[in-house]
């Protein structure tokens, strides 16, 4: 919201000692956020003259039109300038910058020759003086408005401060001068004079009848006044000081009756519409589209109503999109003498859905869905009536109106109340006095404070109090920290994170962050099948290449690895911790109860679980080399065991027992992934990935992965400490031959079960597969410990023929001779 | 064989191991003085051919003479030895400046750093870390929060709806639903942060990122007020950004406090905006049956992103989001 310095004035009297930057200040204070201040004029000086165009002589030998103007500025000479613009005519009155001014940019004017004359100054553009981007041609103005010699600098209102300010969204009321104003004032504690008190001395006297108004939905609108005039003169034009305003405010001026209906808005915050009263058959209804199909808005477009549309239509058709946008039927045109303004207090929900089925935010609707003080439908609609008789020689022919303004409710209020919210002392004369200059009536007895008919924001007492502490100041609360418990602590699986990440972190490891957004086509590429190819749907994506939320972590990983190569970093190892999405349960209607009291815990209960479960999962990626080649020895890379070897790493610091099976798992390489199972369920997943997937991303040849999910993991139990145990130990190597088929862990665990209760771990120590015929060698060191007593040679072969008993039995394994 | 000669024998050991320069010449004067040929040797051999009466006088004198001899031979061979050992320790000198072999050098997002910075300053503080769902159901994200569905605040925030648009689903735009989680299930005193991922529907480019992250705080207890809010943030502040960093509160608007405010921070000698903050809205307290009478809380909230682009002088989010190594590298474990 725009608001010039010199529109606030007319409301407050603001003293010359209070500069721009106090009043931007002053309004920060109070909530209103200063985007920018733009000073007009301020680079600009004179002298600056109205000139009336007495002849033009056409210079054709250049390669643009060129024209020698003669000016009547009220000197006695007649005046000879160089011009480059088309857009005006012997008779016309522009702006003449003389010899000595400077325009904006340090533009200095002087006599000079050109194009083989001598111009003697120049006749300006909106741009060249700085007050608006329009630059197709110079400014030509309406005789009514100026006079010839007049000073242009005045006579435009150039030199002006305008402010552009945020307005929040409960704050409707001061997307208006007359609400800015009124802010101003108060931070600035000076008085405020409300344009409305004199219009409401305004009368009209009434020579006729225009349309009746009906509200026949009354959820649409509490009231509305319609406002008929005819002989309304279609050519007036609208008065420089009018036009000038609305420049400032970044609207252009369209015609004087529209000018007229935007002028009020911006002044006074009602929107307003002028219809040609010609196309209004019968009465104005307030009605939802219902039936009606369709119609064109003003902007020629056309526009398929929804039946829950509000819309202003007569007795046969839709006239407007209410609050948002007229019908370009209806609309005023240059023929136009008999105008009916409408003025509602509309009901922001409607037009706030009108708005967005139809995608059109207007500056109508834009305030009407904020809320507009009720009693503008008659004050503002009186406003525009008068100046439409006034400067467009319109007579008035009568008002129409339908409903009541409905205000907001009193409020009892405790003023106590504010210092218990705020923690600072504010005796009750101050509240009474801060609410009162925010425009509220203040009963000091009954403590019931009625607010002002444009603040519909304020419902309840704690909205009083954000009054009061802003019209204080905020920065007058003190600062205290609160009591506090004497302790807490992360949970325990926030503990557990933190130190997986930091351990993978300090292996050389580097975390990242991503999207959590796929597409079909990575799932299918990465060959998810299951609850991983199940995911949910973005209705509204960033890019339809990334409407999925993802299931899996590898594919953001994948991509972040890919980047990573491409930018030349071939070795490293990449993590992510992050929540996963699986279509696993089909989402149901939303659950809305109502506000403001506790839902049932039945309601409760169903809003959680209409929440599907989103699990936490840690994610790897590993490529190329493990560590970084030095002077001393180049690095292996990656491989798939070291993948297995950080799930372990994870597993170990979780204080958890784990088994692997061999698994075919996408995205992995079918014959080198290795499920871990913790308590009988999967937890993990690594090994190296499928080729297929290695090629998608650029990856090099047998990178490698891993994916744990951490909210499968179990919480550690307390550890059962074993007794150390200190007699001697007796080392045992055993070599078996076995088929190349049988898994290392197999022999492993039918050694360890065949050994007994003496054995203390096994180690495999060599694995050997040059042997051929499909037998491969695989090397074991067996270390056996007594607790009381130094094993003897008939104990430890015992136990160990036992052991290689039991690998021949259950594994078809072969004693090799050592 | 006289007393002076065998006292000349020793002197001329001990000269000759004197003189020896290492260990080797050290070994052949050991021999030539003290070996099977050596004169004392040749002499305590032909002992048995010397006279009884002079027999226990002269062979006292060579044991002593032995003696004298075979100390200084230890004498001289630790000093040898010291010698030696330390000149092999010169002589196996390395290039210490050689690099190591090392692991890859990795590190921790920043905004993990961050977010685990924050926590660990708010547990001091008496906060629990709470946490919630990403994927929200709306009357949590939205209307619990007193945001209706067709308040124009909800178009303050781009939301990423979910399908079927019936279910309500949304992306997250902030973390508060975590906070009506931890009120509809706690009793007070509440004091907690939710840090964590939101989402919402900007384009990314230098600023703006349409998955951010962010910490609130909530805090519901007997007789919170705003100053107790302000309190908490400039504490926070001054942990983030040190002793000189200042708050301020200017009034603004959001839908779930009353009184509420932007925080703006100062540092590095400017303001710039941080966050927002406020009075629990009683109508939150209420929906989530915390009794309005009493209790009253305060809430605030910020972006990680921002805190971090801030304080490290980050200037483009293509950077946080990238998963450059590079750019974790720098920030390391944070400790």
């Amino acid at each position: 919201m725009r608001a010039p310095l010199s529109w606030i004035k007319e409301f407050v009297e603001i003293p010359s000692s209070i500069t721009p930057e106090m009043i931007s200040d002053g309004l920060i204070r109070v909530g209103f956020e200063v985007e920018g201040i733009i000073s007009q004029g301020d680079s600009l000086i004179g002298p600056l003259k109205i000139g009336k165009v007495l002849t033009i002589e056409e210079i054709a030998e250049f390669k643009k039109p060129i024209r020698f103007v003669g000016l009547d500025c009220g000197e006695a000479e007649v005046r000879y300038v160089i011009c480059g613009a088309t857009n005006f005519t012997v008779g016309d009155l522009v702006v003449v910058a003389l010899p000595g001014a400077i325009l904006p940019g340090d533009f200095v004017i002087a006599a000079r020759e050109t194009y083989g004359k001598i111009s003697n100054g120049m006749i300006c553009s909106g741009r060249e003086l700085g007050i608006s981007e329009d630059h197709a041609g110079i400014i030509v103005l309406s005789p009514d408005s100026v006079s010839i010699g007049e000073d242009a600098l005045s006579a435009l209102q150039i030199v002006d401060v305008i402010f552009d300010v945020a307005v929040n969204p409960d704050r409707g009321y001061a997307l208006s001068i007359r609400g800015i104003a009124r802010e101003v004032a108060a931070s600035l504690n000076l008085d405020f004079k409300d344009p409305i008190e004199e219009i409401k001395k305004i009368s009209f006297d009434e020579s006729g009848k225009g349309p009746d108004v009906i509200i026949d939905d009354p959820s649409g609108a509490s009231v509305i006044y319609l406002r008929s005039l005819t002989e309304f003169n279609p050519k007036t034009p609208t008065p420089l000081w009018m036009s000038r305003r609305l420049e400032k405010m970044g609207m252009r001026s369209i015609s004087f009756a529209v000018d007229v209906t935007n002028y009020v808005m911006l002044e006074l915050g009602q929107p307003l519409h002028a219809f040609d009263s010609a196309k209004i058959t019968g009465s104005l209804h307030i009605r939802r589209a219902g039936s009606s199909k369709d119609f064109t808005t003003l902007d020629s477009q056309k526009r398929i109503l929804d039946p829950q549309d509000l819309v202003v239509a007569d007795d046969s058709k839709v006239l407007a999109l209410a609050g948002t946008m007229g019908g370009e039927e209806s609309e005023i045109s240059p023929n136009t003498i008999a105008i009916s303004l409408e003025s509602a207090r509309f009901d922001p929900v409607s037009i706030a859905k009108n708005s967005r089925r139809h995608k059109l935010s207007t500056e109508a609707s834009r305030r009407l869905e904020r809320g507009v003080d009720p009693s503008l439908a008659q004050y503002a609609s009186a406003r525009a009536a008068e100046l439409l008789v006034t400067v467009g020689g319109a007579k008035y022919l009568g008002t129409s109106s339908a409903g009541e303004p409905k205000y907001p409710a009193v409020i009892d209020f405790d003023p106590q109340y504010v210092s218990r919210v705020l923690g600072l002392e504010v005796k009750p004369n101050v509240v009474k006095e801060k609410l009162e200059i925010i425009g509220c009536d203040v009963d000091e007895v009954s403590w019931k404070v009625d607010p002002p008919s444009w603040r519909s924001d304020l419902i309840a007492a704690w909205d009083l109090v954000e009054e009061v502490a802003r019209m204080i100041g905020y920065d007058s609360i003190p600062s205290v920290l609160p009591p506090r418990p004497l302790h807490a602590s992360l949970t325990p699986s926030q503990k557990r994170k933190r130190l997986i990440s930091q351990t993978l972190a300090a292996r050389g490891f580097n975390e990242v962050q991503t999207f959590p957004f796929v597409n079909e086509e990575t799932v299918a590429q990465m060959g998810y099948v299951g609850d991983r190819a199940k995911s949910y749907r973005i209705a509204n994506p960033m890019s339809e290449d990334a409407p999925l939320l993802r299931t899996h972590l590898l594919p953001g990983l994948a991509a972040v690895a890919q980047r990573n190569i491409g930018r030349g970093i071939k070795n490293f190892a990449i993590f992510e911790i992050g929540s996963i999405f699986r279509n696993t349960q089909d989402l149901i209607s939303g659950i809305n109860p109502e506000i403001g009291v506790r839902p049932d815990p039945q309601t409760i209960e169903s809003i959680f679980e209409s929440v599907p479960p989103q699990l936490t999962h840690l994610g790897a990626i590993l490529v190329g080399d493990i560590s970084q080649s030095s002077w001393k020895q180049k690095s292996r890379t990656y491989e798939w065991s070291d993948a297995l070897g950080f799930v372990e790493d994870i597993l170990e610091i979780c204080g958890l027992n784990w088994t692997i099976e061999r698994s075919q798992f996408a995205p992995w390489h079918p014959g080198r992934c290795a499920e871990f199972i913790v308590d009988g369920k999967p937890v993990a997943h690594a090994g190296e990935l499928h080729p297929r997937v290695v090629a998608q991303f650029s990856l090099p040849p047998r990178s490698c992965a891993f994916v744990i999910n951490l909210d499968a993991l179990p919480m550690s139990q307390v550890v059962k400490a074993q007794e150390i145990k200190v007699m001697p130990a007796a080392i045992q190597d055993v070599a078996l031959l076995v088929d190349e088929k049988t898994s290392s862990l197999s022999v492993e665990s039918a050694l360890r079960s065949g050994a007994g209760e003496l054995l203390e771990s096994i180690v495999l120590f060599d694995r050997y597969d040059q042997i051929g015929d499909q037998k491969i060698s695989l090397g074991f060191t067996l270390t056996f410990r007594a607790s009381d007593r130094t094993l003897t040679g008939s104990e430890i072969s015992a136990a160990r023929e036992a052991a290689v008993l039991r690998a021949m039995n259950d594994c078809g394994a072969i004693l090799r001779t050592i | 064989m006289q007393s002076g000669e065998i006292a000349q024998w020793v002197v001329d050991a001990q000269s000759a191991f004197q003189g020896a320069k290492d260990l080797d010449e050290l070994k052949l004067a050991r021999l030539a003085h003290l070996g099977d040929k050596s004169a004392i040797a040749g002499a305590s051999r032909s002992l048995g051919n010397v006279e009884p009466s002079q027999k226990a006088e002269l062979g006292k004198a060579i044991g002593e003479a032995k003696s004298a001899i075979t100390i200084a031979l230890e004498t001289a061979t630790q000093l040898l030895e010291v010698q030696r050992d330390a000149r092999v320790l010169v002589d196996e000198v390395v290039d210490i400046t050689l690099p190591p072999a090392r692991a890859h050098k990795g590190g921790l997002h920043p905004i993990t750093i961050i977010k685990n910075e924050i926590s660990d300053f708010f547990i001091e503080q008496g906060f629990s870390v709470a946490e919630g769902p990403e994927l929200e159901s709306g009357w949590l994200n939205f209307d619990a929060l007193n945001i209706p569905a067709d308040h124009p605040a909800r178009t303050m925030q781009d939301t990423f709806f979910i399908e079927p648009l019936e279910s309500g689903m949304v992306l997250r735009t902030q973390t508060s639903p975590v906070q009506i989680r931890t009120m509809l299930t706690q009793e007070p005193p509440i004091y907690i942060i939710s840090p964590g991922r939101t989402f919402r529907a900007d384009e990314l480019d230098s600023t703006h990122s349409p998955v951010f992250h962010q910490v609130e705080g909530l805090v519901i207890d007997k007789e919170i007020t705003m100053a107790h809010l302000k309190g908490t943030l400039d504490a926070f502040a001054a942990h983030m950004f040190g002793s000189d960093a200042k708050t301020r509160l200017r009034p603004s608007f959001f839908p779930f406090t009353e009184p509420s405010a932007e925080v703006d921070l100062f540092f590095n000698g400017r303001w710039i905006e941080w966050g927002g903050c406020g009075m629990v809205n009683p109508k939150v307290l209420a929906t989530c049956g915390i009794d309005t009478e009493i209790y009253s809380g305060f809430a605030f909230g910020m972006g990680l992103e921002r805190t971090l682009m801030v304080r490290h002088g980050i200037s483009d989010m293509h950077e946080i989001v990238e998963g450059d190594i590079r750019f974790t590298q720098q920030f390391g474990i944070g400790l």
